[in-house]
C-alpha cells in the first residue's frame, strides 16, 4: 500500500459493509466492460531514494553550470532565501483559490499585497491577482482592450517578444481581428509607421520596454496620439528595469502586462512563471482573472475577499471575460515576499546593478575588434551586438568554454543572423564578465581561422 | 493583521544586494527615470518573514485540515515531489538554451523528463500524443478547442456550436466562447447525467464537438458514453472529455478507449501537483490520432540515436499556446509521483477516493437530501434544501463546518443542484478523519432543526467573520496605493 492513503484493509471492509457491496469493484459497476482499459501498464511503485536518483541521474543531463548572459525575457536572478522559507508553508502551498475567505485571509491579504505591488511597480491604478504567464498575459491584454472599445485591429511593434507576438497570433486565428506589425531598425521602434498604423479601427496598440532588444524608451507621444483615435496603449514590461526606468503609468499607458519570472522565481525550463496584469481604474471592470478587494467582516474589521467575481467563467460561463480559473498564486505570492525583500532602496539597487553590469559588458565588447553594439537608444540589462559571422555559431561554440553568451537573433529575425543580445543581471561579476568578454574574442579568432567552423 | 506596507519603517531592509564591482561613467537617462522610488515596504528579513508566516496561519490548507472541496480533488502533496521540484540542474535551466544551434543537447535530461511523462500520460487516458504545454486546466482546454477548430476547417466542415451539459464547470463555455463557438446547454436527467433526448434533439451537422467531463459534476459516470460518442462522431463532431476528474477512474477506464478525441489533465488533481492558493497548475493535453497533426508546438520526440529533440516543423500545427515547454516545475512533480505510485498506487488512488465517497454518501444519505441517489464515483452532491427550509442554508452550513475544524465542501455547485454541497473526500484522508466529518455535518443538521436562529453566527473561530462583498464590490479597493472607484 502506498503511504498517501490511509485506509487499512480492516477499515475498507467496514467501510464496504456501511455501503452495502462485498468489493471496491462493486462501486465502479457504471463503468461497463465495454468501458474498460485496452491496456493500463506501468512499472511497480519506486522508493523515494530510487525515484530521486533516477530523476538526479536525467537531471544531470542537462547542461549546468553555465555563466549566463541569456535573457530574452528570462533572467538569472539571485532568488533571497526567504522567499523560499516563505512560500514552502503547507498552509500556502496546499490550500486552494480562497473561496472560503474566512478560512484564506492568508491568501486573500496576500495577493492584495501584491496588487499593491504591482502598482506600485508599474505606476498603474490596479492590477490583477495574476495570469500564467508574460505572454498570455499579453494576449489577454489584446482581448480586453477589444473588449473595452470593440475594436477589431490589434498593432503590434517589432519589438514584442516574438515569442509573445507568435502566441497572439495563434489564439486569435478563428476570431476576426487584423493584425499590423511594425518593424524595427537596429532595435529601436520605427515610430512614424506605429503612428501610420494607429487608426479609428485600432483597438490597441501594443508596445514593450524595454523591447526584445533591450532598449528603453519614452512612449508618451505615442501614447498621446493612441489616445486621440481612441486607441489603448498595452505595454509589456520587464519589473526589474521599473526599480529605475520612468513607469508605464507616467507614460500613460492603458494595460500593462508582463513577466514576473524576474521576482524571485527560477527559471524552472520554461514555468511556472508569473504573468501580471495592470491596468486604470476605470477598466478595472474588463480585466480578467481573480482581483481581490478590501472589505470588512460583521464586526467592521478589515478583511479581504475575492471581487466582481461576475466578471468570472464560474459565475459567468460563456459571458466571461476570459475562460481562467486557476492563476499562479503562489507565484505571486514568491514575487510579493521578493518585492518586499528588497524594499524600496534595495530594488532600486538591484535595478541599478543590472544596469551597470550591463553598461560595464557593452564597454568592454566594443572594445573587441569586429564586435559592433547596435543601438539607437539607451539600453537597460540587455543590448544587441553584431558580430562579424553567424552569431548561433559563436553561441554554441562558448558553450564549451562555459557561457551561454547570449540569444542569437536570427532565429526570430529573419536577416539578422549575425546579430544577438546580450544580458547581464546582478549575477555576474566583473571577473565573470572580463572571462566572458576574453573567450568572446578567442572564439571569433578561433571561428575566423576555420574554413569549415559552423557545419 | 496590517498591510506589510503599514508595517513599513524607512531606512529597514530585508536583503543586501551585492556591492557593484563594476564602475562605469554611464548614469541611467535621466529623461528615461522615474519620477519616484518604488514605493515598496521598507522592513527588515525578520518583518517580513513573519508578516507572511503569520499570515500563513490565516489559512486552511490540506497540510492543516480536511479539505473536501468537491470537484479540487484537495488531496494530500506528498513532500518529497516538492523535493524533486528544486533539483537546481532542472530550477536553474533557461528554457531559451534548447533554442540555440544544436541546443537541445544542453537540455537532455528536461527533455527525457517531459518525453517519458507524455508516454505515461497517454497509457493512463488512451491518447495517441500530449502536448505538455498548456499552463493550467482552462488553458489546456483553450488549447483542445482550438485543434478542434482546426480540425474542422481542416475538412472544410461549417461548425458553429459547442455542447456541455449544464452541469458543466463553468471554464467549458468559456472557453468555448473565446475560441469563437457558441454554445448549447443539455440538461441533466432525473439520473444526473445528460439527457439523451435532449442531446440528439441538438445534434445537426453545424455541431463541432461536445465538451464532457466523466464522471460528471454529479460524481456520476455516464453508462451511455459510447452511444453518445456515436452521435458526436456522425456528424464529424468532437469528443472532447474534460480531465477534471480523471482521479476517479484510473485502471478503470481510458478517455481514449471510450470515444474521446481529446483531452485536458489537470496535472493538480489526478497528480497532486499543490494547488498554491490557487495555482500554478499544468493542463497537459492528449489527442487521439485524427487531431496529432493539429498539437502545438513544440513537441518532444526521441531520434534514433536515442536522443531527445524538439521539434517544431509540423506543417498542420496550431502554433504557439505558451511561451515554452509547460510548467516544468509543475509537471516533474507529476512525473516524481507517476513513479513513486507505479501501477498499483495509480490503481489504488481511485479504487479509495471512490470508496471514500461512497462511504460518505451512505452515511449521510437520510439525513440531507440526495438528489441521484445511486452510486456515485470520487465525489457525492448532496443538497441542503430540508435544511434550508429550516433556515439553515448551504452557506450555513460551510461555515458551520469552519467552526469544526474542517474547510467546508464546495457548496452552490453544480448549478444543477439546488444549495448543493459537493464533498470530494479523496483518497488520502483516513476513515477517522471522514467519520468526523460526517459527525459534524450531523451536527449542523441537528442545529437546523434544534436552533435554526444560530445559522448565521458562523463561523465564529476564524480571524474575521463573514465579509461584506456587496461593498467589496461597490468600494472598490484592490490596492493600497490607489482607491479605485
Amino acid at each position: 500500500m502506498i503511504p498517501y492513503i490511509a485506509n487499512t484493509e480492516q477499515e475498507v471492509e467496514k467501510m464496504l459493509a456501511r455501503i452495502g457491496v462485498a468489493s471496491i469493484d462493486d462501486l465502479f459497476a457504471d463503468i461497463r466492460n465495454r468501458h474498460r482499459p485496452k491496456s493500463f501498464r506501468f512499472p511497480a511503485g519506486l522508493s523515494e531514494f530510487e525515484v530521486i536518483s533516477t530523476l538526479r541521474a536525467a537531471a544531470s543531463r542537462n547542461k549546468s553550470g553555465l555563466i549566463s548572459f541569456l535573457g530574452g525575457g528570462y533572467y538569472d536572478h539571485y532568488v533571497p532565501a526567504a522567499v523560499n522559507a516563505v512560500i514552502s508553508r503547507g498552509e500556502f502551498y496546499t490550500a486552494y483559490t480562497p473561496y472560503q475567505p474566512e478560512v484564506a485571509q492568508g491568501t486573500l491579504q496576500a495577493l492584495y499585497e501584491f496588487q499593491s505591488s504591482i502598482c506600485a511597480l508599474t505606476g498603474m491604478e490596479a492590477a490583477n491577482a495574476s495570469l500564467y504567464d508574460g505572454g498570455t498575459a499579453l494576449y489577454e491584454a489584446a482581448m480586453m482592450a477589444v473588449r473595452i472599445n470593440g475594436r477589431s485591429k490589434i498593432v503590434m511593434d517589432g519589438g514584442v517578444s516574438p515569442i509573445y507576438r507568435k502566441i497572439l497570433r495563434t489564439y486569435t486565428t478563428n476570431l476576426n481581428y487584423e493584425f499590423a506589425e511594425t518593424p524595427v531598425t537596429h532595435g529601436h521602434s520605427d515610430r512614424d509607421e506605429i503612428i501610420r498604423q494607429l487608426d479609428k479601427d485600432t483597438a490597441a496598440i501594443i508596445l514593450q520596454n524595454p523591447n526584445f532588444f533591450g532598449a528603453m524608451d519614452d512612449h508618451a507621444d505615442i501614447v498621446t496620439r493612441a489616445h486621440e483615435l481612441g486607441v489603448l496603449v498595452i505595454e509589456s514590461v520587464y519589473p526589474i528595469a521599473l526599480g529605475l526606468m520612468k513607469t508605464p503609468g507616467e507614460m500613460g499607458a492603458d494595460i500593462v502586462t508582463g513577466e514576473g519570472q524576474s521576482l524571485g522565481l527560477p527559471l524552472n525550463f520554461g514555468g511556472p512563471y508569473l504573468g501580471f496584469m495592470a491596468t486604470r481604474k476605470k477598466y478595472i471592470r474588463k480585466m480578467p482573472g481573480r482581483i481581490v478587494g478590501e472589505t470588512v467582516d460583521e464586526n467592521g474589521k478589515r478583511c479581504f475577499v475575492n471581487t466582481l467575481q461576475a466578471r468570472e467563467q464560474h459565475i459567468r460561463r460563456e459571458k466571461a471575460t476570459s475562460n481562467i480559473c486557476t492563476n499562479v498564486s503562489l507565484c505571486a505570492l514568491r514575487a510579493l515576499v521578493f518585492m518586499s525583500l528588497m524594499g524600496k532602496q534595495g530594488f532600486k539597487e538591484l535595478s541599478t546593478l543590472n544596469f551597470e553590469k550591463a553598461e560595464y559588458t557593452r564597454q568592454r565588447l566594443e572594445s573587441i575588434d569586429g564586435v559592433e553594439v547596435k543601438r539607437s537608444a539607451p539600453t537597460f540589462n540587455e543590448f544587441t551586438i553584431l558580430l562579424p559571422l553567424a552569431a548561433d555559431c559563436v553561441v554554441e561554440r562558448m558553450i564549451d568554454k562555459g557561457f551561454a553568451a547570449g540569444f542569437p537573433l536570427g532565429r526570430y529575425y529573419p536577416g539578422m543572423e549575425d546579430y544577438m543580445i546580450v544580458a547581464v543581471t546582478e549575477k555576474r561579476t566583473r571577473r565573470e564578465i572580463d572571462a566572458y568578454v576574453t573567450a568572446l574574442e578567442t572564439t571569433l579568432n578561433e571561428l575566423s581561422k576555420e574554413t569549415a567552423a559552423c557545419s | 493583521m496590517q498591510l506589510i506596507f503599514e508595517k513599513s519603517v524607512p531606512g529597514q531592509r530585508g536583503f543586501l544586494n551585492s556591492r557593484s564591482d563594476v564602475d562605469v561613467a554611464v548614469a541611467f537617462p535621466a529623461e528615461l527615470a522615474r519620477a519616484e522610488d518604488c514605493p515598496l515596504p521598507e522592513l527588515s528579513e525578520l518583518e517580513v518573514v513573519r508578516h507572511y508566516t503569520n499570515l500563513s496561519k490565516y489559512n486552511f490548507s490540506i497540510d492543516t485540515h480536511f479539505y473536501p472541496l468537491g470537484s479540487c480533488t484537495m488531496k494530500y502533496n506528498p513532500k518529497f515531489c516538492e523535493e524533486i521540484a528544486q533539483l537546481p540542474e532542472f530550477t536553474q535551466l533557461h528554457p531559451l538554451l534548447p533554442q540555440l544551434r544544436h541546443g537541445d543537447q544542453f537540455v537532455q535530461g528536461a527533455l527525457e523528463v517531459l518525453y517519458e511523462l507524455e508516454k505515461w500520460m497517454c497509457e493512463m487516458t488512451g491518447m495517441d500524443a500530449i502536448t505538455m504545454q498548456p499552463l493550467a486546466g482552462a488553458h489546456g482546454e483553450l488549447t483542445g478547442v482550438m485543434m478542434m477548430a482546426a480540425y474542422h476547417k481542416a475538412r472544410g466542415n461549417d461548425k458553429r456550436y459547442i455542447i456541455v451539459p449544464d452541469s458543466a464547470h463553468g471554464t467549458n463555455p468559456a472557453t468555448a466562447r473565446i475560441a469563437g463557438y457558441e454554445t448549447i446547454a443539455i440538461p441533466s436527467d432525473a439520473n444526473g447525467v445528460m439527457d439523451l433526448e435532449k442531446l440528439k434533439e441538438c445534434i445537426t451537422d453545424e455541431v463541432a464537438g461536445l465538451m464532457l467531463t466523466c464522471p460528471n459534476t454529479h460524481g456520476l459516470f455516464n453508462s451511455d458514453i459510447d452511444k453518445i460518442a456515436e452521435m458526436i462522431h456522425a456528424v464529424d463532431g468532437i469528443m472532447y472529455y474534460d480531465g477534471a476528474n480523471l482521479n476517479a477512474i484510473l485502471g478503470r477506464c481510458r478517455p481514449g478507449d471510450i470515444g474521446f478525441d481529446v483531452m485536458h489533465i489537470n496535472t493538480h488533481k489526478t497528480f497532486t501537483t499543490p494547488h498554491g492558493g490557487g495555482g500554478p497548475g499544468a493542463g497537459p493535453v492528449g489527442v487521439t490520432e485524427k487531431l496529432t497533426p493539429y498539437l502545438p508546438v513544440s513537441r518532444v520526440i526521441q531520434k534514433e540515436d536515442g536522443a531527445y529533440a524538439l521539434k517544431y516543423d509540423y506543417p498542420d500545427t496550431i502554433g504557439y499556446i505558451a511561451s515554452f515547454y509547460g510548467n516544468f516545475g509543475i509537471l516533474l512533480r507529476a512525473y516524481a509521483y507517476i513513479l513513486l505510485l507505479g501501477e498499483e498506487g495509480l490503481r489504488a488512488v481511485s479504487d479509495h477516493a471512490v470508496l471514500n465517497a461512497n462511504y460518505i454518501k451512505e452515511c449521510l444519505k437520510g439525513i440531507y437530501h440526495l438528489p441521484f441517489d445511486r452510486r456515485c464515483m470520487h465525489e457525492v452532491v448532496f443538497s441542503a434544501k430540508n435544511q434550508a427550509e429550516r433556515g439553515m442554508h448551504a452557506l450555513d452550513i460551510a461555515k458551520f463546518l469552519i467552526d469544526q475544524g474542517f474547510h467546508p465542501p464546495t457548496v452552490y455547485f453544480p448549478l444543477t443542484v439546488k444549495e448543493s454541497i459537493m464533498i470530494e473526500p479523496t483518497e488520502t484522508e483516513s476513515k477517522a478523519t471522514i467519520d468526523a466529518f460526517i459527525e459534524a455535518m450531523m451536527a449542523a443538521d441537528q442545529l437546523s432543526r434544534s436552533a435554526p436562529e444560530q445559522a448565521h453566527q458562523f463561523p465564529a473561530t476564524t480571524p474575521v467573520t463573514r465579509p461584506d462583498e456587496v461593498k467589496a464590490a461597490r468600494d472598490l479597493n484592490t490596492s493600497y496605493f490607489q482607491k479605485t472607484a
